[in-house]
């Protein structure tokens, strides 16, 4: 036996290849969608990973530093390092700023890391370590700086002295790293106007300034200058302990929330980009159902074309199975072309997207079955009006 | 399978067949005791006015409906008895009985052999011996130096000989043949009726033309002509046609 729908595929391969390529790229986006939610998550987990800390200890009834805001006085540390089975303990700052390389500004993530201590970027792709205390900055290769380049962050000038690699925030903008000091300046330290203003304001209240107290105003002023505070402390975990326990105890003495890797990935995907997910989710189902849609269109419309054909078969004894698994034939090959073009679309533009899409092969197979699952339910409007035709409609009247 | 002893041998025979169309006031019966007989080897007419039941009559030999009353055989078998009917109506029209139409009907994605292989494939028959038999009949049928083209890119005469060709592939006892030559001049008309006589005593197929078409009305030798859904039979010319 032949086969039918190859035969008919063959015969007008134009109309379908044109259908398998509208649906294709249909499929790529779906796919690319997932790529974009899939990128994400992978994110997370680099960056986490990359963190190269077991918990992290932040301000008591926030989820920060990274989903929620977090501010905790930046010699904590010190007393975590006194805590049973901790191992490093090391102040970061995350701050999302846009920061200038001559005319043009990037949106990053300003990460201040004490150098040598968790937090700092595992490795690098190019140049070199921070080395001198002040105004050297490590950049995200997404961020598009080069090293050598001068970047300015609030109001000083950096140079750029290495590069990584996918180091992102959740929110997709590449990490630039300074030194710890440095973005304390950047995120805590008020500018001279604000200083001045402070200082005015202060000085004109009476109760700080006090002729019998010599002294009292400008020790106010100085602890108002010098906010010593940090996002998180990264900190890792002795041998044989476990980060559980020491994430309890730090709860418990400290007066911070403390996050295991575990739980810190749980905040970041399962609550941070939960609303992109079901964004993303939303998309995948609308697009399932448009290209359902137009598969049991173009099928439907392609099988009324052949009515009088299928009668014709009906009536010389082609039975209702191999009529239904033509048209089954026909929608699945439609979903295979549909398939392998939004694959290879998505493979293609994937890489210029400003966010990494991340193509799991788990998720293409998945696409796949999915694909085929909607096709083949696509293609029972037609084959029900198929298998309808009165094979008598063929001898006509 | 019945084989009555009286219908081995038979073509076709149709004894009291009866057709009655929906019911009480809307009925229409389009077939009233007709009857009618072909034996293997034998091309009949089957003629009469517009309405009058002919295709009818197709319809019920061709098992794509089903009669009130009566009995039909074909091939041999009995497949209609006062209502009984043969159980395998697909397998019956597959292997026992041929269909010519008026248009030829050809399956559009299939080329000129596969068109005609497709019969015996559908009956089994492996692709290779399937499209051996086609290219035979299609060199009978004087078409074989089409044999791999489009049937879009077939005259109509050509198409029309294509379609005997699967008509006859799976070698039916019986061939139905509704209006065949309409849409043809006189020269194919009497060539589609000589090629039908040919195989008719090649292949002993009992066949039955439905026309109106005066062309080759006279090369009928029996003639059925049927009125309100009544037949009569009367000879006809049967005009020599080589
Ligand atoms: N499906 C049907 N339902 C009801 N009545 C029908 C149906 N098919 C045919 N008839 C009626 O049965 C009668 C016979 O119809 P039939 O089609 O057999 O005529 P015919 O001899 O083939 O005519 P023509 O030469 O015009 O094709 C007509 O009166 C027709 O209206
Ligand atoms: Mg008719």
């Amino acid at each position: 036996m032949i086969s039918l729908a190859g035969r008919d595929i063959l015969h007008s391969w134009g109309r379908f290849v044109l259908t398998g390529l509208g649906l294709g790229l249909l499929i790529g986006v779906t796919l690319t969608m997932a790529g974009v939610y899939r990128g994400m998550v992978d994110d997370a987990r680099v960056m986490l990973g990359n963190s190269g800390a077991d918990l992290w200890a932040v301000q008591k009834d926030t989820q920060g530093p990274y989903a929620e805001s977090s501010s905790i006085r930046d010699d904590v540390y010190r007393d975590l390092l006194g805590l049973e089975g901790v191992a490093q303990a090391a102040n970061v700052t995350y701050l999302t700023m846009q920061v200038r390389r001559g005319d043009t500004e990037v949106r990053a993530m300003v990460v201040g890391f004490e150098p040598g201590h968790p937090g700092e970027p595992a490795f690098l792709t190019a140049g070199r370590r921070i080395t001198r205390g002040h105004y050297e900055a490590l950049a995200d290769a997404a961020t598009g700086f080069a090293v050598g380049e001068r970047i300015r962050i609030r109001r000083h000038d950096y140079s750029v002295v290495g590069l990584t690699r996918r180091m992102v925030s959740s929110g997709g903008d590449p990490m630039v790293f300074v030194s710890l000091k440095d973005a304390q300046e950047a995120q805590f330290l008020k500018d001279n106007d604000a200083i001045v203003n402070e200082r005015a304001r202060t000085a004109a209240n009476p109760a700080l300034n006090r002729p019998g107290v010599p002294g009292l105003l400008e020790a106010i002023t100085a602890s108002q200058v010098t906010n010593r505070n940090v996002n998180a402390v990264l900190v890792t975990v002795r041998d044989g302990h476990a980060p559980e326990e020491v994430a309890a105890g730090i709860r418990r003495w400290q007066h911070l929330q403390a996050y295991t890797r575990a739980q810190m990935e749980e905040i970041l995907i399962a609550k941070l980009i939960s609303t992109a997910a079901k964004q993303i989710g939303m998309f995948l189902v609308i697009l399932a159902i448009v290209s359902a849609a137009i598969v049991a269109f173009i099928i439907y419309t392609m099988t009324l074309g052949k009515i009088r054909e299928i009668a014709v078969l009906k009536l010389i004894g082609t039975r209702d199975r191999t009529i239904a698994s033509m048209i089954l034939q026909q929608a699945l090959g439609l979903g295979l072309i549909g398939f392998s073009v939004g694959k290879i679309a998505a493979t293609a533009w994937g890489p210029a997207f400003p966010k990494y899409v991340l193509l799991e092969p788990g998720d293409a197979v998945r696409g796949f079955v999915v694909v085929m699952v909607v096709c083949a339910v696509a293609s029972s409007l037609a084959i029900r009006a198929a298998l309808k035709v009165d094979p008598a409609t063929a001898i006509g009247g | 399978m019945r084989v009555a002893e009286s219908s081995a041998g038979v073509g076709i025979r149709i004894e009291g067949l009866s057709k009655r169309y929906g019911e009480g006031d809307a009925a229409v019966d389009a077939l009233k005791d007709a009857n009618l007989q072909v034996a293997p080897g034998e091309v009949v007419g089957l003629i009469g006015p517009s309405g009058s039941g002919k295709t009818t009559l197709l319809k019920c030999l061709g098992a794509v409906i089903e009669p009130t009353r009566g009995r039909m055989i074909v091939g041999g078998v009995v497949i209609y008895d006062d209502g009984w009917r043969i159980s395998d109506l697909r397998a019956l029209r597959r292997d026992r009985i041929g269909f010519i139409f008026q248009a030829p009907y050809l399956i559009p994605f299939l080329d000129v052999t596969d068109n005609v292989a497709l019969m015996p494939m559908l009956a089994g028959r492996p692709n290779r011996e399937a499209r051996a038999r086609a290219l035979e009949l299609l060199q009978a049928l004087d078409v074989a130096h089409r044999a791999r083209a489009e049937t879009s890119e077939l005259s109509g005469g050509e198409q029309q000989r294509v379609s005997i060709a699967r008509a006859l592939a799976n070698r039916p006892p019986v061939i139905l043949a509704d209006e065949p030559t309409a849409p043809l001049d006189s020269e194919r008309a009497l060539a589609v009726m000589r090629i039908l006589n040919r195989m008719a005593s090649e292949y002993q197929t009992a066949i039955i033309v439905v026309t109106h078409d005066e062309k080759i009305i006279p090369t009928f030798k029996r003639i059925y002509h049927i009125r309100d859904g009544r037949t009569t039979e009367e000879a006809g010319e049967g005009r020599a046609l080589d």
